[in-house]
């Protein structure tokens, strides 16, 4: 089968590999019929996550049809189901999976002890996600082995497309978590940095669950654009706006109820010192963040508000404003997204056209494009929000 | 978890690591006050020597406080101290002519000649504390983990001794052969494989299994488990002790030179036992109880395309790409870790 492999950063190739097969009895082949890449991804391709070895198939946003089913899985699963695959791996027993925080399954990751290394404990298994979570073959391919495929994929048993569903597998349930680790009451006004695919659904999600107004904050006017006009959100462009100043004057002088950070550990802009500091640092591997986003998030929540962290970040930062956070009773949350616990009431909720997820799309490339597709979604070129790949073209 | 041997050995070594470090550092940062003290003159040549001696000073601290088993550079400070009174001596001959500073340096002479003393102690002892007779030290390493399942269920999964080589990958197999005693073979290096007779020494079904290797084992060895609920009913607490004697007399010498190393050179009990499984022991019973865990709670050892033998912490350093394989090339990688030894 086509695989798009990562051969080190800034280098995608898609090539041959052998098809899938069933290793575990509780494992499924599915022939992927839609896949995408994730700006998570770019943190890969940028080199900047630890732990991946040349030859690792990249994706964990996938969805297809089943083809192959170990007899550990057949009891819920059948060939010719058509799934949508979250991207945590999670096997459904262990004390975090049945209290439905399957990012830290404690059973999916074969690397665990690596993991433990660097995190101190272990995380769950993540498809095409570096070894660090446990060096699975991805979905940027044609066909994927899915372990734990009984309880796991998501049967889709209506006829809603492809792209109203795909995103299940990890933006929309991310972009839903960063809501809802807010708390959001009545009234909340809430902050998203990032107007990517996972911040455009963090600030519909926030809605969704109840906020008066949100701020998206971003630097291309496209992706505002597309939040204002899809989302009702309100929009600050920090290239021309200091954040900071601007979100105490539009919440009264007292900042944010919720700041969701949606961008992660390559934050783009600072002051022109901090980012060059950041920069530096990261190039030399003394920090592995840039963590502008989530500074700015946590100066600019109101006292006693909340701080949201769904952008990924792999180890340790530097300059972290620790006294604004515990003087002024800040609350952080995090983690990587608990998708199974999300995918059937977001389900339903596409189903109920509450949420219609497709208005992110703006790339549609055949598998084989995927190098270029990762070039332009890299540089944010021809307007590039989300990128969706078709295997069979 | 190593369990620590003799205190008193450990804590003067370290003291003396840390003398190592302080003096380098004195040392390299002002060689020409360090030659004044010992009534050297600061020459350019003296000066490089104090610099080179501090350098050899913070390898031998560094060496000694990283180490768990530091005898060889405590004897690399016997070294130091023999080379240290040569120089001074050779300073004090130098001095005759002049008689300047003899005093100072006779002082200095003595001091080196004090801590060399201490030195061959702590050598000595960190020698004898690490290749301790058999039966009179037994190497012992625990682990523990939380297993979502009734304490009973654990239990019964790991009374079954059979199927202890599905998730201790060291051991081949386990057979009963009656009366509460079995017979297990583990693999060792070169396809070779090193078996012994154990016997069940407690029982108690959802608390405890203890057993025991049986006179003339050729590594003895003993472990238990111990099987506790977790609070709040939140799974079962399973935690595992094994201790493990070094070969002794012919054996041992023969086991030594299996691994390529003399007997009675240096080899601590620790390093010899995870040579001997291929690992640091510590890390094995670790690894068996992650996998002991995914097999109780989930059926099967999770197996990535990048790790397809399981949790095994040895193999982080050599990861296979992360793309599907051949069935072959799949069950190659399993063999490898579970059919054929370390």
């Amino acid at each position: 089968m086509k695989a798009a492999c990562w051969m080190g950063a800034h280098r995608v190739v898609v090539q041959e590999v052998p098809d899938p097969k069933i290793i575990n009895p509780r494992d499924a082949v599915v022939r992927i019929t839609s896949t995408a890449i994730c700006g998570s991804d770019l943190h890969l391709y940028d080199g900047y996550m630890p732990t991946m070895e040349k030859g690792d198939v990249l994706g964990h946003e996938f969805m297809g049809e089943v083809v192959e089913v170990g007899p550990g899985a057949s009891s819920t699963l059948r060939v010719g189901d058509r799934v949508v695959v979250p991207f945590p791996i999670a096997c459904g027993a262990c004390l975090p999976c049945e209290r439905d925080l399957y990012s830290l399954c404690e059973n999916s990751n074969p690397n665990a002890a690596m993991a433990e290394k660097v995190f101190g404990f272990p995380t769950a298994g993540i498809f095409g996600y570096s070894h660090l979570t446990g060096g699975y073959a991805g979905g940027q391919a044609q066909y994927a082995r899915v372990p734990f495929a009984d309880i796991g994929p998501l049967k889709i048993e209506s006829d809603l497309s492809d792209e109203q569903v795909l995103f299940l597998s990890d933006i929309l349930p991310t972009g839903y978590m960063g809501a809802e680790m807010c708390d959001i009451e009545a009234g909340d006004v809430v902050a998203v940095w990032g107007a990517g695919a996972v911040g455009q659904f963090a600030v519909a999600s926030a809605f969704l669950l109840g906020a008066e107004r949100v701020i998206a904050i971003d630097r291309f006017p496209y992706r505002l654009e597309m939040a204002r006009t899809n989302t009702g959100a309100e929009v600050i462009n920090y290239e021309d706006t200091d954040v900071n100043q601007a979100l105490k004057e539009m919440t009264g002088g007292r900042g944010p109820d919720a700041c969701i950070d949606a961008v992660g550990m390559e934050a783009h802009h600072g002051t022109g010192v901090i980012q060059a500091y950041d920069r530096v640092k990261q190039a030399v591997r003394l920090e592995t963040e840039r963590p502008h986003a989530l500074r700015q998030a946590i100066t600019s929540c109101r006292n006693g508000g909340v701080v949201s962290v769904i952008g990924v970040y792999g180890g340790f930062v530097d300059k972290f404003p620790m006294g604004s956070v515990m003087n002024r009773s800040i609350t952080i949350r995090s983690g990587q997204c608990h998708v199974q616990r999300y995918m059937r009431p977001l389900l339903e909720r596409i189903e109920r056209g509450e949420i219609d997820p497709t208005f992110i799309v703006t790339h549609r490339l055949g598998l084989d494009e995927a190098p270029a597709g990762y070039e332009t979604f890299k540089h944010k070129e021809d307007d590039c929000v989300k990128m969706i790949l078709d295997p069979s073209a | 978890m190593s369990v620590p041997h003799d205190g008193q050995a450990v804590r003067l070594a370290q003291g003396l690591g840390w003398l190592s470090i302080a003096l380098g550092i004195s040392q390299l940062a002002s060689p020409k006050t360090a030659n004044r003290l010992v009534g050297v003159q600061p020459t350019r040549v003296n000066r490089d020597l104090m610099r080179l001696v501090g350098v050899r000073e913070l390898v031998a601290g560094i060496g000694i406080l990283s180490r768990r088993q530091p005898s060889g550079f405590l004897w690399a400070r016997v070294g130091g101290d023999a080379m240290d009174l040569a120089l001074l001596g050779n300073a004090v001959a130098s001095q005759r002519d002049t008689h300047r500073d003899t005093r100072r340096t006779g002082a200095a002479a003595a001091a080196v000649a004090a801590v060399a003393a201490l030195d061959v102690v702590a050598a000595r002892r960190s020698v004898a504390t690490g290749q301790a007779p058999e039966g009179n030290t037994m190497e012992a390493r625990t682990a523990a983990i939380t297993i979502n399942a009734p304490s009973e269920t654990v239990y019964a999964s790991w009374r079954d001794f059979e199927g202890l080589p599905t998730f201790m990958y060291h051991l081949e197999s386990v057979q009963p052969t009656g009366d509460g005693r079995s017979h297990w073979v583990a693999k060792a290096p070169g396809g070779t494989t090193i078996e012994w007779d154990a016997e069940v020494t407690d029982d108690i079904p959802g608390e405890r299994i203890a057993w025991r290797s049986v006179e003339g084992a050729s590594v003895r060895n003993e472990g238990s488990v111990r099987f506790a609920d977790a609070p709040g009913g939140q799974g079962t607490e399973v935690s595992v002790e094994l201790a493990y004697s070094p070969p002794g007399g012919a054996v041992g010498s023969l086991v030594a030179k299996l691994f390529g190393e003399e007997p009675g050179q240096g080899g601590a009990v620790g390093s010899l036992v995870a040579k001997l499984f291929g690992e640091e022991p510590g890390q094995q019973i670790s690894d068996d109880l992650r996998r002991f865990k995914q097999l109780v709670e989930t059926g099967e050892i999770a197996r990535s395309e990048g790790s397809p033998w399981g949790s095994r912490a040895k193999n982080a350093a050599h990861q296979k790409d992360a793309h599907p394989r051949e069935d072959g090339e799949i069950r190659a990688a399993i063999d490898e870790e579970q059919g054929v030894g370390p």
